[in-house]
C-alpha cells in the first residue's frame, strides 16, 4: 500500500515539475554547500594530520615567539644554543637537536626564487632530523657532518618535479643568497610540501651566508626516550625555558610543542571554518525547507478537491496525510540526492582547481559514504519535517467543503 | 417485506453561518429499502445535498439519527466513516469529480487501494468496469481528454470499485446533454435492476423521475411528500 501512496506522491511531484524543481533548488543548493565544504575541509584535516603525522610522537618541539615570519624567526629573544644544551639535558630527553629556519633567495642558471632554507644539525642530532622527516635521497646522497658548501634539495626544488626551468640535479651549482653551492642530493618527495619546498645546508653555512650569530637558534626539537612520558619532559622543558628566560608563569615568550599539540591547535582553527560553514548551509537549508512547506501548502490548497474526492471514495485522514508526507519527503530527497552529487563534483573540481592554481598536494576533498548518505538521509528528514503541517493541514480538510471546492 | 438499508431518524443539521445558525435539514425522516431506486426531488436550498451528505457518511447530523445497513453512523469516528463511505457506497457527483493528473484506470483502482485490494486483483476489476461501461479503449486515458459522457460513465465504475450496495448520485446528468444524460440514467436503473443495487438519486429534474421507484420531496429541511415513480 505504501508503494501505491509513493506512486501517486511521484505523480504528484512529476505533475508540477517547475515548481518541484524550484523547490529543490533550495534543497540543492544547501546539500551541495554542505557535501562540498565538508569533504574539502575533510580532505584539508586528512592532509594536514598527514604533514604532522611524518614528525613522529616522540618529538618535542620549542619555538621562539613574539616575532613575525616563519616560525621562531625575527623574534626579540631568539633561542640560544645554551638553551640547546640544557633542554638536552633534561630527564628524559634522549637528544636535542638546534635548527634555523629561514627565507633565502636561490638562483639556478637565470632563473631566481625565493624559498626556505633549513640547517642541519650535527652529529647525533642530525639522525633525529632525518628520521623524523623521513628523508630519503631520490638522486645522490643525503648531507653528512663536514658538508661544506652543499645542499641537498627537496623534491619540489630539484629532480624532475622541479620549479626551476631548467632541471636540477646532483653535481648542480645553485646560488642561495648569491653564495655558490653544490647539490649532492635530491630528496625523494615525503609527503609533507613543507619538507619538499626546503633546501637544506649546513648549520654553519646558513649562518655565514645570513650572518646569523653562532648562539642562536630558531627551532629546537628535542626527541624523548621511549619509556619517557611526553607530558612530563614537556612540563620539565617549560619549567627550564622559563627560568633561562626569565618569565613568569603565563607571560611565556615560547612555545614547547608536541605534534598532536599543534595538531589540535590547526584542528581546532579549522573547526572553526568548517562551524561557520555549517551555519551557513544551515541557514540555506532551513530556507530549502521553508521552501518545501510553502510548496506544499500551495499543492494542498491546489489539490483541495481532489483530497475531498479521495475522501469521498474512502480515502482516511491517515491515508491523506501519508500521500502528502511521502510527497514533501520525496521533494526533499530528491534535492538531496541531486544536491550530494553535485557536491561531490564541486568538491573535486574546486580542489583540482586549487592543485593546479596552489600547486599544492595539499588540497584534496575527502568525502566518507557517511556524509553522502547523512546528507540524503537529512534532506528527506528536512522535506517530511516541513512536510508535515501542510500535511496535517489536508488530512483534516472537511471532505463536503473540500468537494465543494472548485478548481 | 424488504429491510430497510437506509434510515434517517429526525436528523437535524445546523450550519453556522456568521452569527446566523441555518438549518439546512430539520427533523428529517427518510427511509431507503434494500433494492430501492429513491430520488430526492426538491428546490434548490431544501437540503438535497446536505441530505445525500449524510447517508453518503460525508458527513454526520448535529442531531438525530442515521442508520446505514443497521448500523448507526452519526457518532462515528472519521476513519470509520471512511472505512464505510470505501466499502458500502459508491458515490456519483455531478462535476464528475475524477482526479485529473491520473488515467481512467487509475482513478477506478484508487478506490481500490484505500481498501488494501492486492495490485492484480485492483488492476483487473478495473479493466471488467471499465468494460461494463464501455470505454475499454480509454483505460489509459485521463479524464481531461474524455467527453462529460465517458468521464461520468469512468465515475460510474469507480463508484462500483468495491463493489457497493448502496450507490449515491447527486444529480449525475446535470452536466451532460440529454442524450448522453439518458444513457447514464439508462446505465443507472440497469445496476439497479440487473445487479440490485441500491439508488439514491438527488435531481430537480421531473422528467428524470420516473426511473424512481420513490420521489422523497424535500422542502426547507423535511419530506413534504412520498410519492411513486414510475
Amino acid at each position: 500500500m505504501l508503494i501505491d501512496y509513493a506512486k501517486f506522491a511521484f505523480n504528484g511531484i512529476k505533475n508540477r515539475k517547475l515548481r518541484s524543481w524550484l523547490t529543490m533548488i533550495g534543497i540543492i543548493i544547501g546539500i551541495t554547500a554542505v557535501v562540498s565544504l565538508i569533504g574539502i575541509g575533510q580532505g584539508l584535516k586528512v592532509a594536514i594530520s598527514s604533514q604532522f603525522g611524518n614528525i613522529g610522537t616522540d618529538k618535542l618541539t620549542v619555538t621562539a615567539s613574539g616575532g613575525f615570519g616563519p616560525p621562531g624567526t625575527g623574534v626579540v629573544n631568539p633561542l640560544t644554543k645554551d638553551n640547546l644544551e640544557k633542554i638536552g639535558r633534561v630527564n628524559g630527553v634522549k637528544v636535542a637537536a638546534g635548527r634555523l629556519v629561514r627565507s633565502i633567495k636561490i638562483q639556478y642558471k637565470d632563473d631566481v626564487k625565493f624559498g626556505n632554507a633549513a640547517s642541519m644539525p650535527e652529529g647525533e642530532a642530525r639522525k633525529i632530523i632525518e628520521s623524523s622527516f623521513d628523508l630519503e635521497p631520490e638522486q645522490g646522497r643525503l648531507l653528512e657532518d663536514g658538508d661544506r658548501k652543499k645542499v641537498m634539495l627537496g623534491n619540489n626544488i630539484g629532480g624532475e618535479s622541479s620549479e626551476f626551468e631548467k632541471e636540477i640535479t646532483t653535481r648542480s651549482k645553485i646560488l642561495i643568497e648569491d653564495e655558490e653551492f653544490e647539490v649532492v642530493g635530491i630528496l625523494e618527495k615525503t609527503g609533507s610540501f613543507a619538507v619538499d619546498a626546503l633546501v637544506f645546508t649546513e648549520d654553519d653555512d646558513l649562518r655565514e651566508i645570513l650572518d646569523i650569530p653562532d648562539k642562536e637558534y630558531d627551532i629546537i626539537v628535542a626527541q624523548i626516550h621511549q619509556n619517557a612520558d611526553i607530558k612530563i619532559v614537556e612540563e620539565d622543558i617549560e619549567k627550564l625555558m622559563r627560568k633561562e628566560r626569565n618569565v613568569k608563569i603565563g607571560e611565556e615568550d615560547f612555545t614547547v610543542q608536541t605534534p598532536q599539540a599543534t595538531l589540535a591547535q590547526v584542528n581546532s582553527t579549522l573547526f572553526a571554518v568548517q562551524l561557520f560553514v555549517y551555519i551557513i548551509a544551515a541557514i540555506s537549508i532551513l530556507v530549502g525547507g521553508i521552501g518545501i512547506m510553502n510548496t506544499m501548502f500551495t499543492s494542498v490548497l491546489e489539490r483541495t478537491k481532489d483530497i475531498g474526492i479521495m475522501k469521498s471514495i474512502g480515502a482516511k485522514n491517515s491515508t491523506i496525510f501519508t500521500l502528502f508526507f511521502i510527497e514533501s519527503g520525496l521533494i526533499g530527497s530528491v534535492g538531496g540526492i541531486i544536491g550530494a552529487a553535485s557536491g561531490i563534483a564541486m568538491a573535486t573540481g574546486l580542489a583540482s582547481v586549487g592543485r593546479l592554481l596552489l600547486g599544492s598536494e595539499l588540497i584534496r576533498a575527502e568525502i566518507s559514504i557517511w556524509l553522502v548518505l547523512g546528507s540524503i538521509f537529512g534532506s528527506f528528514l528536512l522535506g517530511t519535517i516541513f512536510g508535515v503541517i501542510p500535511a496535517i493541514r489536508a488530512s483534516k480538510l472537511n471532505p463536503v467543503d473540500a468537494l465543494r471546492n472548485s478548481k | 417485506m424488504k429491510k430497510n438499508i437506509i434510515e434517517l431518524k429526525d436528523v437535524w443539521k445546523t450550519y453556522r453561518m456568521g452569527d446566523v445558525d441555518v438549518n439546512a435539514l430539520r427533523g428529517m425522516n427518510f427511509n431507503v429499502k434494500n433494492g430501492e431506486f429513491v430520488a430526492i426531488m426538491g428546490p434548490s436550498g431544501s437540503g438535497k445535498s446536505t441530505a445525500v451528505n449524510m447517508v453518503g457518511c460525508l458527513d454526520i447530523p448535529t442531531k438525530g439519527e442515521v442508520y446505514l445497513d443497521g448500523k448507526n453512523i452519526a457518532h462515528l469516528h472519521e476513519s470509520e466513516l471512511a472505512q464505510i463511505r470505501g466499502r458500502k457506497i459508491g458515490f456519483i457527483f455531478q462535476t464528475f469529480n475524477l482526479i485529473h493528473t491520473i488515467s481512467a484506470k487509475e482513478n477506478i483502482t484508487l478506490a481500490m487501494v484505500f481498501q488494501g485490494v492486492p495490485v492484480d486483483k485492483r488492476n483487473k476489476r478495473a479493466e471488467e468496469l471499465l468494460n461494463k461501461v464501455n470505454l475499454s479503449h480509454r483505460i489509459n486515458h485521463r479524464p481531461t481528454e474524455m467527453s462529460g459522457g465517458e468521464r461520468q460513465r469512468v465515475a460510474i465504475a469507480r463508484a462500483l470499485a468495491n463493489n457497493p450496495d448502496v450507490i449515491l448520485a447527486d444529480e449525475p446528468t446535470g452536466n451532460l446533454d440529454s442524450k448522453t444524460g439518458k444513457m447514464v440514467m439508462d446505465f443507472l436503473r440497469k445496476l439497479n435492476r440487473e445487479d440490485k443495487k441500491t439508488i439514491v438519486m438527488v435531481t430537480h429534474d421531473e422528467s428524470l423521475a420516473k426511473y424512481a421507484d420513490n420521489i422523497a420531496h424535500l422542502k426547507d429541511g423535511v419530506i413534504v411528500k412520498n410519492s411513486g415513480g414510475n
